[in-house]
């Protein structure tokens, strides 16, 4: 069975489920019973500096985006940082810690860009015996208007010289966590290197609205009347966390950089696939805020039961799809396929046809008794078919064979090919 | 129509094998991969869910639902099975809106539950079909244990047993294995052999012995056993068959049910198998469904169940008493039989009108007879053949906590131990248990 054991920049944990920085690691009693329900780690609930703790809103914090049947799909939220006193917290921290040394246990931090401030923080953190500290550089909403969290992770200098100052004054590992908010996600993850970051962790929620109130005329969450952005997590913002991952961990500046994977992690599938692209672990925010702190049961058998159906171990899945992801203009575009559609498995919807007549190339035909069939000559290969079809497998794409002619083109298949050197490409360079 | 479908009397041969064998097909077929993730889609993921609670196994359901809608169904069998061995028996034939399904919260919601009993076999197939057996065994402790009865919960007993690196030896009284899984179980909940391919799959852990025809009390005694062993679990079941004490009651035709469905598992070909034109079952619960069911599926003309208390008393679920009735049966509730007539054979069968009052149940003057040539007895099974020194409590062994009876290592589990439910799924649960508590016990836990 393979071993979901984790190393990550040092900080070890029995398998690479961390909670992300948030209201499940807000308080002792979470974290516990996180830890015993399975969490690897944690990064606990981000501190703030010494004093008066910040103020939460007392009504009203999240918003939802449901799929049928009330699935979460998304959530914001315009939560602040913790909310209760640092010293309070820090004891918790080193309660926990104490009982669970096997658990990875990393303190998120955000406080006043300068400094003294830091300087202060992480002295007192030092000795609470957690395994290293995150820098909050991506929230986006309450703290980045006081400059911190996302107003600091948006300027690539800052970052590089708040991640200085930190492994300055502090021996912990340093895990800059980034804001998506921002156009090139490579920038500030190169500055968190050159300040000295041992890894970088990505994504923190992203700007949103997620629904209006067409009575109040309000952004939602509604509080007395008024709302304000908040931040966009869970199954819905994965993509954008993907694509974030895969850029850092194949762009050539950053390449071999740690990174911890977050943004919509649900299931172990997801996590598999962060993996996959380059992270070293994942964290989980909005799947145990949805299900519980049991989720992650499914998370580690499902991670085992693929590794050992892959005859893997986790550190040979790490980074495996970094190599496959490459730039549009390297794509083949010698690689032809058609979609088939398999009659037999056909239901006769004729969401294909609608799709592939209104919105694509008018290459499925509608013929008497609602049998629909690909038009080769018309089809360009989009998927689209596939993607809307209902039924699992029922459109599958065919890929031609060597030298077989592609009915639209009237091309027989050719060897690789990409824009680059297409004679359609006006800066392309003649093939040696 | 053909003479021998209509013919009075008891035959056999009444429908051609092609009916036979739609009617004894596979009552629930399983799901396919599509049909199981749209199933498990509608999984709300509850916390300290009520399913596990209803579950006489406590299998942590809703996981193994997510596991199956994530893509891991021998993830899912998996938890499945670290709870109940038998979970596959389990999905087929737990009364499951009585259990799990009867307590999901979407049943609350919308009146129709997550179909955890499907999803259970979904997940329970895939992994049997698969190559080897799934457990290891933990270093062998040199200590052994007798089992004696190979139904659910001898068998779910040893499994544990072996899991925990003890030997064990299980005694079965019958030439196969499986207990009521084998030999009582309605054959449509439990198609393709199904019973014995699972004991198979079972007895791969290894570390298993399984005697069978040897009967404790004949072939060998308790006190033999205690000497011989280090511990001694009792699984086997109810043998006996209560008696109606109804005038008429020895005419030929009048039959146990369980024996009629005995002979019904193990027959080769059900075209060879007598039943009535006219039968009438006697009892309320699975048993009695069972049988009445099964006498319709052999072409049986008119089969009717009588049962003796309200329709709100029977034991056997809604569900079971739809199925009779959808399959052909007729139900008459309180109604109870006062004599068989007949000359030789069962030819009618008498019955008083019931009231159920204060003072229990009370025959009215109200009669009525049911024209039958086969009569079934399904009143209910009792212990038999309890060997000597045994404390029993309202017929059954008396048991403490985890199965522990009043012998010193000597455990009782299923149906023979006072307090549980009569169901496969609790048989397991209790054998479990039991092992849990000899394992605790040999490798010098708590000692009771
Ligand atoms: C007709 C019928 C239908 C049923 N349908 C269902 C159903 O659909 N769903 C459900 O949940 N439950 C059903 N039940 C109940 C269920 O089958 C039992 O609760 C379950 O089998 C009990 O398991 P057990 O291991 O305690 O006993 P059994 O299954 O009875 O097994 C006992 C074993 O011990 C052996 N044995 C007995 N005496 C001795 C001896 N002296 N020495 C050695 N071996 C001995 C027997 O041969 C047998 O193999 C049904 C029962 C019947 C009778
Ligand atoms: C209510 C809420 C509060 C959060 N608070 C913090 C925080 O204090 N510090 C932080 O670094 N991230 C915070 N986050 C962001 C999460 O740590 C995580 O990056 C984000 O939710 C994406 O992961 P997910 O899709 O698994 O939820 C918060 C998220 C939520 C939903
Ligand atoms: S989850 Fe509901 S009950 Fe709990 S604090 Fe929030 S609003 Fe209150």
């Amino acid at each position: 069975m393979a071993d979901l054991r984790s190393d990550f920049i040092g900080i070890r944990s029995p398998n690479p489920f961390w909670l992300a920085s948030a209201p499940p690691t807000d308080k002792e009693y979470n974290v516990r019973r996180a830890f015993q329900a399975g969490w690897g780690g944690v990064v606990w609930k981000t501190l703030g500096s010494e004093g008066p703790p910040v103020v939460n809103v007392n009504g009203p914090r999240y918003g939802v985006v449901h799929g049928a049947d009330r699935r979460v799909l998304g959530l914001n939220n315009i939560e602040l940082i913790t909310d209760r006193p640092l010293e309070v917290n820090l004891r918790e921290i080193k309660s926990v810690k104490r009982d669970y040394p096997d658990r990875a246990l990393v303190i998120s931090l955000m406080v006043p860009c300068d400094e003294d401030s830091w300087k202060a923080i992480l002295a007192a953190v030092e000795d609470t015996g957690a395994d290293g500290v995150e820098l909050n550089f991506g929230c986006p909403h309450g703290m980045s208007e006081r400059g911190m969290g996302s107003a600091v992770g948006q300027v690539p200098e800052y970052i590089e010289m708040v991640t200085r100052w930190v492994k300055q004054h502090s021996r912990m590992p340093c895990i800059v966590k980034l804001t998506p908010n921002i156009t090139d996600i490579r920038k500030p993850a190169e500055a968190a290197k050159r300040g000295g970051a041992d890894a970088v962790s990505l994504i923190n929620t992203v700007n949103s609205i997620t629904s209006v109130d067409l009575d109040l005329f309000a952004p939602e969450p509604t509080i007395d009347g008024r709302g304000a952005h908040g931040g966009y997590c869970g199954p819905a913002v994965k993509p954008i966390a993907l694509n974030m991952v895969a850029e850092i961990a194949r762009s050539p500046e950053t390449r071999g950089l740690p990174i911890s994977g977050i943004g919509g992690v649900t299931t172990w599938r997801d996590a598999a696939e962060f993996l996959a692209l380059g992270a070293g672990n994942v964290q989980v925010c909005t799947a145990a805020m949805t299900y519980g702190f049991k989720v992650v049961q499914e998370m580690i058998t499902g991670l085992r039961d693929y590794l050992d159906g892959h005859a893997m171990e986790l550190g040979d899945l790490i980074g495996r799809a970094v190599p496959n992801v490459t730039d549009w203009n390297r794509l083949n575009l010698n690689y032809v396929t058609k979609a088939v559609i398999d009659q037999d498995a056909c239901i006769k919807c004729g969401r294909c046809f609608a799709a592939c007549e209104d919105t694509s190339h008018q290459a499925i035909a509608m013929k008497p008794g609602r049998v629909f069939e690909v038009i080769e000559e018309e089809c360009v290969a989009c998927n689209l078919c596939v993607d809307i079809c209902p039924v699992e497998n029922c459109i599958t794409m065919r890929e031609l064979a060597p030298g077989e002619v592609d009915r639209r083109t009237g091309l027989g298949r050719g060897d690789y090919a990409n824009w680059t050197t297409h004679p359609n490409n006006p800066m392309a360079k003649a093939a040696e | 129509m053909s003479q021998a479908r209509l013919s009075p009397g008891v035959h056999s041969g009444r429908l051609s094998a092609d009916e036979l064998a739609r009617n004894f097909s596979d009552v629930a077929p399983p799901l396919d991969a599509h049909e199981a993730r749209v199933a498990a889609d509608r999984c709300y993921f509850c916390h300290d869910a009520p399913c596990i609670i209803a579950c006489p196994t406590s299998i942590d359901i809703p996981l193994f639902i997510r596991q199956i809608a994530t893509g891991t169904p021998d993830a899912a069998a998996m938890t499945i099975f670290h709870a109940n061995i038998l979970g596959g028996m389990c999905a087929r034939v737990c009364p499951t809106e009585n259990l799990c399904e009867g307590a999901c919260v979407r049943m609350e919601a919308e009146g129709d539950p997550v179909r955890i009993g499907a999803l259970q076999r979904f997940a329970t197939d895939g992994l049997m079909a698969r190559e080897g057996h799934p457990f290891r065994r933990a270093a062998p402790t040199g200590r052994r244990v007798a089992v004696i009865g190979a139904g659910p919960a001898g068998l779910s007993c040893a499994h544990r047993l072996a899991a925990k690196g003890h030997d064990v030896v299980i005694f079965e009284a019958r030439p196969k294995p499986g207990g009521l899984n084998e030999y009582g179980i309605a054959s449509y909940k439990t198609v393709d052999g199904f019973a014995a391919a699972e004991v198979e799959w079972l007895l791969g852990i290894g570390g298993i012995e399984l005697r069978h025809s040897q009967l404790l009390g004949d072939q060998m005694t308790l006190e033999a056993l205690r000497a011989e062993f280090d511990a001694v679990f009792l699984g086997m079941g109810l043998g006996g068959v209560n008696a109606l004490r109804t005038e008429g009651e020895e005419r030929a035709n009048v039959l146990d049910a369980v024996a009629f469905i005995r002979d019904l598992r193990q027959a080769g070909d059900l075209g060879v198998l007598p039943v009535g034109r006219d039968v009438v079952v006697i009892g309320g619960g699975m048993t009695a469904v069972d049988a009445a069911v099964q006498s319709r599926l052999l072409g049986a003309e008119n089969v009717t169940i009588v049962y003796r208390r309200g329709q709100d008393r029977m034991s056997a679920s809604l569900h079971e008493q739809d199925h009779a009735t959808s399959s052909g049966v007729r139900i008459i509730c309180n109604a109870a039989p006062v004599a068989i007539h007949g000359n030789g054979a069962v030819a009618e069968v008498e019955f008083a009108y019931t009231e159920d009052g204060p003072d229990g149940l009370v025959l009215t003057d109200q009669r009525f007879r049911l024209k039958a040539d086969q009569c079934f007895r399904a009143i209910g099974q009792r212990l038999e053949g309890v060997p000597v020194g045994l404390v029993l409590e309202g017929g059954k062994i008396a048991v403490t906590g985890p199965g522990r009876s009043s012998l010193d290592r000597v455990w009782a589990g299923g149906d023979c131990a006072a307090g549980g439910n009569d169901l496969t799924v609790t048989a397991v649960a209790e054998g479990r248990d039991a092992a849990e508590d000899i394992h605790a016990l040999l490798t010098g836990g708590d000692n009771g």
